[in-house]
């Protein structure tokens, strides 16, 4: 996988790795407004980020919520287990 | 309803082929406390779970379990994909190899197949949130004998993000634990 593509999906890991805990952080803590505020700033920049990539790469989410170009994108490689 | 991401939750490398240690990580991909059996400890016992905090911890760590699984899955593959058949002889993995050939299957590190067993949901939150933060601890445990078993830095490198998560949910679970407790105060015949 060439290293540019890699970068920017080391990116999407990192903020989304942020979200996973922040997440977590707050279901157990719900009345925490900053973690909330700092929820839905990263959350903004994973969309943008995960736009962008998607818009190179192809689509990264299943199920709709990623679009595809033609002809179907979501096939093709790598697929996760086969990065690197 | 789960929505695939296609990507890891961590990212992987791995920097050499080595069968034995493949065939020591399928411990967390098949055994007691392992990431397959977490997923499935977590996400059964939400149903009887009476407040919404746990309902949404159970189901997101949960679900970040299968992303752990997906990951251990990841390294046991790459530890053997390109290993000729005269660097499996004679190693651990060859049991497993003799049955599954190189892809990864839900057994543990000596080879017993995953069962339900490995966990339990017992309409009994507080004694199912004991149960879930003692299988983080065990987790844990493992995540540190594998990374004394390991001489792969980029699989050390992994297993150390996974350790750390167990950690993580422990606390997590602990939250939980007291505010099923201030729940059960305020509601005594529950």
């Amino acid at each position: 996988m060439d290293r540019e593509r890699y970068r920017r999906l080391e990116e999407i890991q990192a903020i989304g790795f942020v979200l996973i805990e922040l997440n977590l952080y707050l279901d157990t803590h719900p009345d925490d407004e900053r973690a909330l505020r700092e929820f839905n700033t990263y959350g903004q920049q994973l969309r943008r980020l995960v736009t962008q990539y998607e818009a190179q790469y192809g689509p990264l989410l299943s199920s709709g919520y990623s679009p595809s170009q033609f002809p179907w994108k979501w096939v093709n490689e790598p697929w996760p287990w086969d990065m690197q | 309803m789960w929505v695939y991401e296609k990507k890891l939750e961590y990212p992987v490398r791995v920097d050499t082929c080595n069968p034995a240690l493949a065939q020591m990580i399928l411990e967390q991909f098949g055994g007691a406390d392992g990431e397959l059996a977490a997923a499935l400890r977590y996400l059964t016992q939400r149903y009887y779970m009476p407040i919404g905090e746990g309902k949404a911890i159970l189901t997101d760590i949960g679900t970040e379990e299968l992303a752990h699984w997906e990951i251990i899955g990841t390294l046991a593959w790459r530890l053997v994909k390109d290993a000729p058949i005269e660097k499996i002889k004679g190693t651990p993995f060859e049991a497993h190899f003799a049955d599954h050939g190189r892809n990864p299957f839900p057994h543990n590190a000596a080879g017993f197949a995953f069962t339900a067993t490995f966990f339990n949901a017992k309409s009994d939150p507080i004694a199912d949130m004991h149960e879930d933060m003692a299988a983080e601890e065990k987790a844990r445990a493992t995540y540190e004998h594998l990374i004394q078993l390991s001489d792969d830095p980029g699989v050390t490198d992994t297993l150390r993000f996974l350790r750390q998560r167990e950690v993580n949910h422990f606390q997590r679970f602990g939250e939980t634990l007291e505010l099923l407790k201030e729940h059960k105060e305020r509601k005594p015949f529950y």
